[in-house]
């Protein structure tokens, strides 16, 4: 095919091929730059964020269950001094803040948990609310054990 | 009820800004029109060089999803009456460059929806002789919320993951693998993992929620990832334990 003459005769596809970054007909994009504390832009994201961060006190109360098992192996002495740390004012706030913080963790990855699961009976789906429902009924139960366990023993 | 609204619209005019500016217009305030209905009385009467994408004016192309008062809606389905006395702020989609005013570039989802393959993909097509597919109603109702998305990007606005991390594929374009992933009609789902199961893939999500928040077509994105994420790692656990069985 002729092309005829001039300097913008080139076809527009064919100078975006011969320079990558020449882009056709968007000679200049605006980038928002995404701002640092985005999470405060809606309550979701604020929600998100602080589930997330609670997912360390469940991490604290692993290590924790896991050093007093320690340091029950230590003998009476070393476990008698540390349950009265865990009973000294500043302890019971701080694993009280912690407790919550923990609940807020649980109730909402719990809440979660119908999104990630479909579970099917023969050929019929189980509705999301008796997912959810069976993972509270489960949790219920775990705690009910060790509950029974602490007192019933 | 005031007879006008003002319509604070984001301005971006390459030729003339280096960032968007914003510029207030009065338009009539009617019960029966939608924000998109403001955008194209602004355009026909006031100034006509407003840019912005549409097409059907009825929720069904996709095209007219914008930000409108910190939420991603398709303006064609959202009443401008139903926002409050104004001003009422118009910006384009999060998360994409800005083109012109409010049209973003839109080409990095094109390209991450073809990347996924969303087709039926068969190893081998039965002869027309043998007729259709044929599927049951279980069959269907396994993958037809995910097939209700009309490719509004209002997810990828509402993600900020997404706007954080530019090369995650995103909601929409997983919640479309998912859709043809869960037909029983098609055999592609391995070709899809290989994509999906990247760091960009699923695991990119960290499950904020919102994209299923702001789908106007309840298509569900984010359930979709994380059902996704259940079954790439049932795969992985099973390439684990039995290595010589085929995915």
């Amino acid at each position: 095919m002729n092309r005829p003459e001039g300097p913008n005769s080139f076809p527009r596809a064919d100078r975006a091929a011969v320079n990558p970054s020449y882009r056709l007909y968007h000679p200049k994009w605006y980038r928002e730059r995404y701002p640092i504390f985005w999470w405060l832009e809606r309550f979701a994201y604020g929600k998100f964020i602080t589930r997330e961060l609670t997912s360390l006190a469940v991490g604290y109360a692993a290590v924790l269950l896991m050093f007093e098992i320690w340091v029950l192996s230590e003998g009476q002495q070393a476990y008698t001094r540390f349950q009265e740390l865990l009973v000294s004012p500043p302890v019971l706030i701080f694993h009280g803040v912690g407790l919550l913080f923990l609940l807020f963790h649980s109730v909402t990855w719990l809440n979660l948990a119908p999104k990630a699961l479909v579970v099917h009976l023969g050929r019929k789906r189980i509705p999301d609310a008796a997912v959810l429902f069976g993972h509270y009924a489960a949790w219920l139960v775990a705690t009910a054990l060790v509950v029974w366990y602490l007192v019933g023993r | 009820m005031a007879d006008s609204i003002t319509l604070q619209i984001q301005r971006y005019r390459p030729e003339e800004e280096d960032e968007p500016v914003w510029q207030s217009f009065e338009v009539p305030r009617r019960d029966e029109w939608m924000v998109l209905d403001g955008l194209n009385y602004i355009k026909d009467n006031l100034d006509g060089s407003l840019s912005y994408r549409w097409a059907c004016r009825m929720g069904v192309c996709g095209s007219c999803g914008m930000v409108v008062n910190g939420e991603p809606v398709l303006t064609c389905a959202t009443y401008l009456s139903e926002l409050g006395p104004g001003p009422v702020r118009i910006e384009p989609l999060k998360g994409f460059p800005v083109v012109r005013d409010l049209v973003g570039d839109i080409q990095d989802f094109i390209d991450k929806l073809a990347s996924v393959k969303p087709w039926i993909i068969r190893d081998e097509e039965q002869p027309l002789s043998e007729g259709e597919y044929l599927q049951t109603p279980e069959e269907l109702a396994e993958y037809k919320q995910h097939s209700m998305c009309i490719n509004c990007m209002l997810c990828y606005s509402a993600c900020p993951i997404y706007a954080l991390e530019p090369d995650f594929i995103g909601p929409a374009a997983i919640a479309l693998a998912q859709r043809y992933n869960l037909d029983s009609r098609d055999q592609g789902a391995a070709q899809r993992m290989e994509v999906l199961s990247q760091h960009e893939g699923i695991w990119c999500c960290t499950f904020v929620g919102e994209c299923s928040v702001v789908c106007p077509k309840n298509v569900d994105p984010a359930a979709a990832i994380q059902r996704y994420k259940v079954k790439a790692t049932a795969e992985w656990f099973k390439s684990l334990l039995m290595p010589w069985s085929k995915r």
